[in-house]
């Protein structure tokens, strides 16, 4: 492991990302006890504070604990967990995993990728939704499953998509 | 005091034998003449480059007791251990492994240009595999063509995680890291951007131990034939201490072999208008870093000073230590100054317009391919070294030209700028530069002569070595590092305030040029390095003048043209400034 580098790691790189975050970020990382292992877990929190892990941000994990930038991205680009680009305000998750797969998932993916607009890990123009491929999430017994953020939608048909899509662009006063 | 290991019994393939535990099964099979094939395992001990990643699983043999094949690669012996090395299983898991690495590879051997160097073709040959009974989905990654210095094909990349090794623990760049996971799994920098855009060094190290061509130099070969086949251009050829100790491998030689006549000839006969020795760079380098030292020390300024001529080394402090860019020495590579000098001093006694004057630098580096385009090298619009090709390109265009290098006859460089000393040809190999600077130095500081201009004390393959010079009275205590990870710890103490050195060497490469990146392949043996630097001392034994300061063409070159070493014009042409880089 190499030295914290020894530039100013609190100012922020780019204006659009705010300094409070980068401040939170950096007085969690300091409270730790040892950064030693706890690469995911400051992704993590970093993550949540800003809904994704823009370069800069993980830049600023890497130089914080005075490690290569590349080894932080090989592990954000390891977890699927872990996203790159910012997320829509509701993620919507299709499962793809085989239980789901056998019942048609190919499918419902494929018609909500339609309804949207934008394929996988793309954000629709709205900003209001992300669209995600994820594997098993557990609850084979209602699957097809599509979730938002933590509703689960168990046994989806192709026909029901659009409705539920619909109850979201309503809330939000878009449709 | 050497430690004695407990020894242990252990049986391979029905040979008994006895064995210092601690071992692998992959060395104990070694002393017995038992050949395990490997892709991933790398071991330059005295390199420290150990590569264990375990994940190409071709090394499997079979251990009864154990349920299953192991890894000889990171297995140890125990006590009592039977190890049946080439049973029906062990071959077919191994050969198994082949195959699904070559189901979702690149089927180009031919235009490959690792075609006969690929250490994945080899062992498909050695495996006898014939028929890939597996059609993978391939990996379609554009190829980075962004540096001016490497390539990378991540389509070719069978992560086996060496250059990672290379990068991250060796050289301390970090520059590497696997992207994604599972079949797609690539090795590439933060965020997979563009390499030029990474702080690589382009030190080349991960090239040099990449099995596959998935890390390449890029290849200038082309450019130095249009060159030579354009009737305007004169095209002049500069070679590298560290070529005429590697190059005779490509053709079956030796390692260690000193070629430097049959090198001469080769590219006399490919059509270069003259054959200079980069070694002229190297003294007169020594020239003027020996005068910014002596200068230095004389008005109190800025200690250690630390040598300028490795390119990657450059490149790594001005990325991971931008702090410190008052300590290095503002001169020149050597190679560059050699182009300036011919750019300049040379056109203007042949008067040649600078513009139709071609350089082309054969180097052990690829650093240097990137160097070579540095916007403040490249001076009144033409650069001062044109093209640089490596070691191993220099082989490939030998080959192309139909020339066979062992029956060639020696010839010598050419006249004026030929004349060279054995301080230059020790550029080649770690210690060497620090050396051929305190040989100078001594005699100018004391105005005697050095009879015995052998510093022991500053060669061999220590990581960091340190030494004190006695000159006149005045103790100058001396650094060396090669590895870039060596170097960060002495950039380390001085920035801390730990260390207090006079002078320091810094070369990027283990052992220094002589295991430079663009080197002939050493496929792991780090013997072939250590014969070539033997060859390097060999080289400076043979040479009448061995002080970069009794050699005659360069002292005529200030009489008639640069006026005072590190004086104005010296300044303008042979000296240079770094900047501050970012750290990605
Ligand atoms: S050239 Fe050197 S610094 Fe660049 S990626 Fe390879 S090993 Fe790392
Ligand atoms: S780039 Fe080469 S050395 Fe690096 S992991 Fe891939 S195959 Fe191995
Ligand atoms: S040590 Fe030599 S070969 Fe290696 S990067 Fe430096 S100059 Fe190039
Ligand atoms: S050589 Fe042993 S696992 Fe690759």
């Amino acid at each position: 492991m190499t030295k914290q580098q020894a530039i100013s790691v609190t100012t922020p790189m780019t204006q659009d990302l705010p300094k409070e975050k980068f401040d939170e970020l950096e007085t969690f990382i300091d409270q730790m006890e040892t950064t030693k292992g706890a690469l995911i877990e400051i992704l993590h929190k970093a993550q949540n504070l800003f809904g994704y892990l823009p370069r800069d941000v993980q830049l600023f994990v890497a130089r914080k604990l005075g490690i290569p930038g590349a080894e932080v991205y090989g592990v954000v680009s390891f977890y699927s967990y872990f996203t790159t680009k910012p997320r829509g305000k509701y993620t919507i998750s299709c499962c793809m995993g085989t239980a789901c797969f056998v019942r048609g998932a190919d499918k419902i993916i494929e018609r909500l990728k339609e309804i949207l607009g934008i394929e996988s890990n793309e954000i629709t123009e709205d900003g209001l939704f992300t669209l995600i491929d994820v594997r098993c999430i557990g609850a084979c017994g209602l699957a097809p499953i599509v979730k938002v953020d933590e509703k689960v939608y168990g046994r989806v048909k192709e026909e029901e998509l659009e409705d539920i899509i619909n109850t979201y662009r309503l809330l939000e006063g878009k449709k | 005091m050497v430690e004695t290991k407990k020894m242990i019994k252990i049986i391979i393939n029905d040979q008994e034998l006895s064995v210092p535990e601690g071992i692998t099964i992959l060395e104990a099979a070694h002393q017995v003449g038992v050949k395990i094939p490997t892709l991933c395992h790398l071991d330059l001990h005295d390199l420290k480059m150990v590569n264990q990643t375990a994940s190409c699983r071709v090394c499997m043999v079979e251990a009864p007791g154990r349920n299953s094949l192991v890894p000889a690669c990171v297995t140890k012996v125990s006590e009592g251990m039977e190890v049946n090395t080439h049973t029906t299983r062990a071959i077919t898991a191994r050969r198994m492994a082949v195959e699904l690495l070559l189901s979702n590879h690149p089927n180009e051997c031919f235009t490959c240009p690792k075609n006969l160097q690929c250490e994945l073709q080899a062992l498909a040959a050695e495996l006898g595999v014939r028929e890939i009974r597996w059609e993978g989905e391939r990996m379609d990654y554009p190829k980075d063509l962004t540096s001016d210095a490497i390539v990378k094909d991540a389509n070719k990349c069978i992560y086996c995680r060496r250059c990672e090794t290379a990068c991250n623990i060796v050289q301390t760049c970090g520059i590497l890291s696997g992207i994604g996971r599972g079949f797609d799994v690539f090795v590439g920098p933060f965020a997979n951007i563009p390499m030029v855009e990474s702080s690589c060094t382009y030190c080349g190290q991960c090239v040099a131990v990449c099995p596959t061509a998935a890390l390449t130099e890029v290849n200038h070969t082309a450019k130095v034939w249009e060159a030579l086949n354009d009737p305007d251009k004169h095209v002049i050829v500069q070679t590298a201490p560290a070529i005429r100790v590697a190059i005779g491998e490509l053709f079956d030689m030796e390692p260690g072999t000193i070629v430097t006549g049959k090198l001469v000839t080769s590219l006399k006969r490919m059509g270069f208008d003259a054959v200079f020795d980069t070694d002229f760079g190297a003294d007169l380098t020594i020239m003027e870093e020996a005068s910014e030292l002596i200068y230095r020390i004389k008005n109190n300024k800025t200690l250690p000073i630390l040598t300028s001529c490795c390119p990657a080394w450059v490149k790594f402090i001005e990325h991971q230590f931008p702090e410190l860019l008052e300590i290095p020495s503002t001169c020149k590579s050597p190679h560059i100054m050699f182009g300036t000098i011919v750019k300049t001093f040379y056109a203007k006694k042949h008067g040649l317009d600078p513009d139709n004057i071609v350089v082309v630098s054969i180097m052990p580096c690829i650093a240097k391919k990137a160097e070579a385009k540095r916007p403040e090298l490249t001076k009144d619009a033409h650069n001062n070294v044109d093209i640089v090709v490596t070691t191993r390109e220099l082989g490939a265009m030998i080959k192309e030209a139909g020339i066979d290098f062992d029956k060639l006859p020696d010839s010598e460089y050419d006249k004026p700028l030929g004349e060279t000393t054995g301080a230059s040809v020790i550029f080649g190999t770690t210690g060497g530069v620090i050396e051929a600077a305190i040989r100078t130095t001594y005699e100018w500081l004391t105005g005697e002569e050095l009879v015995d201009v052998e510093f022991t004390q500053l060669r061999g393959m220590e990581g960091v070595r340190e030494a004190v010079v006695n000159i006149g009275g005045k103790e100058l205590k001396i650094g060396i590092a090669h590895g870039l990870g060596n170097a960060r710890i002495l950039l380390e103490g001085i920035r801390e305030g730990t260390s207090h050195y006079d002078a320091i060497e810094i070369m990027a490469c283990p052992g220094g040029c002589v295991g430079g990146g663009g080197q002939p392949y050493h496929h792991g043996n780090e013997e072939i390095v250590k014969k070539r630097q033997e060859a390097i001392y060999q080289e400076d034994r043979n040479k009448k003048i061995r002080k970069s300061h009794e050699n005659a063409e360069v002292l005529e070159l200030y009489r008639q043209y640069l006026g005072e070493p590190y004086g104005k014009l010296a300044h303008e042409l042979l000296h240079t400034h770094y900047e501050e880089r970012e750290r990605i």
